[in-house]
C-alpha cells in the first residue's frame, strides 16, 4: 500500500474536478480574455506601441495569458476548498490517511494545472489575431508555473479560511483584481507618472508580467533575474503559509 | 491484542461548549458498541475526535492501538466512519466516489470489493448515476460503503439508519452484522433505541459529555430501571400510599416501580381500598429506553 497514491489520486481527482466543468473553468476565463483582447487592441492597437518592433496586440498577449493563469490557479483551489467545506464532503479527504503535505501538493498542483490549462487557451486563442515571438521559452514556463504556483496557494488559504462565497468574492475583487489590474497587463509601467511606478515595484504581479513578456519579447521593464528574484521567493512564502495553515488544521479539523 | 478503540481522558471544549468531558472509553475487538445519549450529549464529537475531524483539548484516542494524532496515517487506514451528515460531492457518479475512497486509501484495483459493497447495499443499478441525484436513503447508503472500501477493520457509524426506510434498514443491519460477524469492531449511534437493543453487545451512554453508563446491555436492561407496571385509572389519582412506586406519569398512565411480581396484589388492594378503578394494565420489563430516561432524564 503505497502512501504516494493517496496523494496521487487526490490530484486527480481535483483536476478531473474542474475537467468536468470545462465550459466554466477554461472555456469561460478564455472567452473574457479573448474579449480584452480585441476590444483593447483595436481601440489601442494603431495608436500605441510600447516596445520597438512589438504591435500592441502582441505586448498585450502575455500580460492576458498571465492575468487568465492567477485569476484561475486562486479561483481553482479556492473554489472547490469552500464548496467542499459548505457541502461538507470535506471529510472524505480529511478522514483518510492523507499526510497535510500530500493534501496541501495535491490542492496546489491541480490549481497549477488549472492556471496554466486556462493560459494555454488564452495563448492559442490569441495566436489567431496576433503573432508572438516565442524569444525564451524557459522564462515563459519558469514565470508561467511559479506564478502559478503562488496565487494556487493564495487560493488555497482563502478558501480555507472563507466562511462562505462572499468572503471570497471579497478576495477576487479586493485584493486579486486590482493587483493583476496595477501590474501593467495593459501598459508599460514607464508609461505611468513615477509615483505610480514606484507603487508598481511593490506588486509581485508586476514582476510575474514582466518576466513572462521577456520570455515571449526579449524585452522587458525590468531585468528578468530580478523578476525571477522577486517571484520564486513569493511563491515558496505563499506555499509555505498554505501548508503551515494545513498542518495547522485552521478550519478544517476544528 | 490491543482494544479496537481506547479513549482516556478524552477532552473537548468548543469556545462556548465543553462537549466531552474527560472520557475513559475501551471497545474490545469485535464488540458490536452502542454510543447512545440525547441531542447534544457529544456523541458526534467523540467520533469527530476518533477520526482526526477535531483535535482533543486533552487525553488521547487510539485505534486499534494508534494514537490517532502521533501515528494519524495508521490509525486512520484502520477506521471507517459513516458521518452523520448526510454529505456528498456533486461532481462525481457513485462509482467514482468510491474508486477515489479507495485511492485516498492507498488502494489502487478494488472494483471487485465495490461492487460487492454495492450489491449489499442495493446500490449496484446506481453506480454510474451522480450522487446528488440519489435519494437520501441512497446517499447514506453511499456514505457506508464509502467508509467501508478499505475493509476497516474498526467501523464507525453515526446514526447510519437516520431517513434509510424499514426494508433498507433491515438489509443494512443484516451487512453490519455479517461485517462484525467477520471480525470487524462495530461502533454505532442510533436514535433508534430498540435497533441498539436488539444488535449491540454493550451500550456507553453519554450525557453532557459525560459517560453516565457503560456495561454490557443484558446487565443494564437487568439493573438499570425496575420492571414496571403502567396503570390506567378512574378516577386519574394515585393513592397516597402507592407514592414510594411512582416513576411516571404520562397522560392517564402511571408507571409504578414493581421489582418482585408477588408486589402486584398489594398494589391492587391499596388501589381498591382508595376505590380507584383500572381500565387498562400492564406488567413491562424495562427497555432501553426506560434506562436511557432513568439515567439521561429525557427520550431520544
Ligand atoms: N464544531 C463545533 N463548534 C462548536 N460547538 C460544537 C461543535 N460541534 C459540536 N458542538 C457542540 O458540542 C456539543 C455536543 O455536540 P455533538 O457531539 O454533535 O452531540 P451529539 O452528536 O451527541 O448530538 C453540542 O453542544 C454542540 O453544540
Ligand atoms: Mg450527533
Amino acid at each position: 500500500m503505497s502512501g504516494m497514491y493517496g496523494f496521487r489520486t487526490l490530484l486527480y481527482k481535483e483536476i478531473l474536478r474542474f475537467w468536468k466543468v470545462l465550459l466554466q473553468t477554461v472555456m469561460a476565463p478564455v472567452l473574457t480574455a479573448l474579449l480584452y483582447l480585441l476590444i483593447f487592441a483595436n481601440v489601442l492597437g494603431s495608436h500605441v506601441q510600447v516596445y520597438p518592433g512589438v504591435s500592441y496586440t502582441a505586448f498585450l498577449m502575455p500580460g492576458l495569458v498571465m492575468m487568465s493563469i492567477l485569476q484561475n490557479a486562486f479561483a481553482n483551489g479556492s473554489s472547490s476548498l469552500i464548496q467542499s467545506k459548505m457541502n461538507g464532503n470535506i471529510v472524505f479527504v480529511l478522514l483518510p490517511p492523507i499526510s497535510n503535505f500530500e493534501f496541501f501538493a495535491a490542492y496546489l498542483i491541480a490549481s497549477i494545472v488549472r492556471g496554466l490549462v486556462v493560459g494555454l487557451g488564452v495563448l492559442l486563442v490569441g495566436l489567431l489575431f496576433t503573432e508572438l515571438n516565442l524569444a525564451h521559452p524557459l522564462w515563459v514556463l519558469a514565470f508561467g508555473v511559479l506564478a502559478s504556483a503562488a496565487f494556487a496557494a493564495v487560493g488555497i488559504v482563502a478558501g480555507i479560511w472563507a466562511d462562505k462565497y462572499d468572503h471570497l468574492a471579497g478576495v477576487q475583487n479586493f485584493f486579486i483584481m486590482p493587483l493583476t489590474f496595477l501590474s501593467g497587463v495593459f501598459y508599460s509601467i514607464h508609461a505611468l507618472p513615477a509615483f505610480w511606478q514606484t507603487v508598481s515595484h511593490y506588486n509581485p504581479v508586476f514582476f510575474m508580467i514582466d518576466g513572462f513578456r521577456y520570455g515571449f519579447h526579449g524585452v522587458s521593464d525590468v531585468d528578468p533575474w530580478l523578476s525571477l528574484a522577486v517571484v520564486l521567493p513569493a511563491a515558496l512564502i505563499l506555499s509555505w503559509i498554505a501548508l503551515q495553515l494545513i498542518r495547522s488544521g485552521y478550519k478544517l479539523r476544528s | 491484542m490491543p482494544p479496537a478503540i481506547r479513549l482516556r481522558a478524552l477532552d473537548k471544549r468548543y469556545p462556548a461548549v465543553h462537549a466531552l468531558r474527560a472520557v475513559d472509553l475501551e471497545v474490545a475487538q469485535g464488540d458490536f458498541f452502542a454510543l447512545l445519549g440525547p441531542n447534544g450529549a457529544g456523541k458526534t464529537t467523540l467520533i469527530s475526535l476518533l477520526a482526526g475531524l477535531a483535535k482533543p483539548t486533552g487525553g488521547t484516542a487510539e485505534v486499534m492501538g494508534f494514537d490517532v494524532v502521533q501515528h494519524y496515517r495508521e490509525a486512520r487506514s484502520r477506521l471507517g466512519v459513516v458521518p452523520q451528515e448526510l454529505v456528498y460531492d456533486a461532481f462525481f457518479t457513485v462509482r467514482e466516489m468510491l474508486r477515489f475512497q479507495s485511492g485516498y486509501f492507498g488502494l489502487a484495483h478494488n472494483d471487485a470489493w465495490i461492487d460487492e459493497l454495492l450489491d449489499n447495499l442495493s446500490l449496484a443499478d446506481k453506480a454510474n448515476t451522480y450522487t446528488r441525484t440519489l435519494s437520501g436513503g441512497m446517499k447514506r447508503r453511499l456514505l457506508v460503503a464509502q467508509a467501508l472500501v478499505h475493509k476497516p477493520p474498526v467501523i464507525v457509524l453515526d446514526e447510519p439508519t437516520a431517513g434509510v426506510d424499514v426494508g433498507l434498514r433491515q438489509s443494512l443491519w443484516a451487512f453490519i452484522r455479517r461485517l462484525n460477524g467477520e471480525g470487524h469492531t462495530i461502533m454505532l449511534t442510533t436514535h433508534y433505541l430498540e435497533e441498539a437493543e436488539a444488535l449491540c453487545e454493550r451500550v456507553a451512554m453519554l450525557k453532557d459529555g459525560r459517560v453516565v453508563a457503560l456495561d454490557r446491555t443484558a446487565n443494564l436492561l437487568r439493573t438499570g430501571a425496575e420492571r414496571r407496571l403502567e396503570l390506567r385509572l378512574t378516577p386519574a389519582v394515585l393513592p397516597e400510599s402507592l407514592s414510594g412506586r411512582f416513576i411516571e406519569r404520562r397522560g392517564e398512565r402511571f408507571a409504578l416501580a414493581l421489582p418482585d411480581y408477588t408486589e402486584l396484589e398489594n398494589v391492587l388492594a391499596e388501589l381498591r381500598r382508595a376505590d380507584i378503578r383500572i381500565e387498562e394494565m400492564e406488567l413491562r420489563q424495562a427497555d432501553l429506553e426506560d434506562v436511557f430516561m432513568k439515567l439521561t432524564g429525557q427520550g431520544t
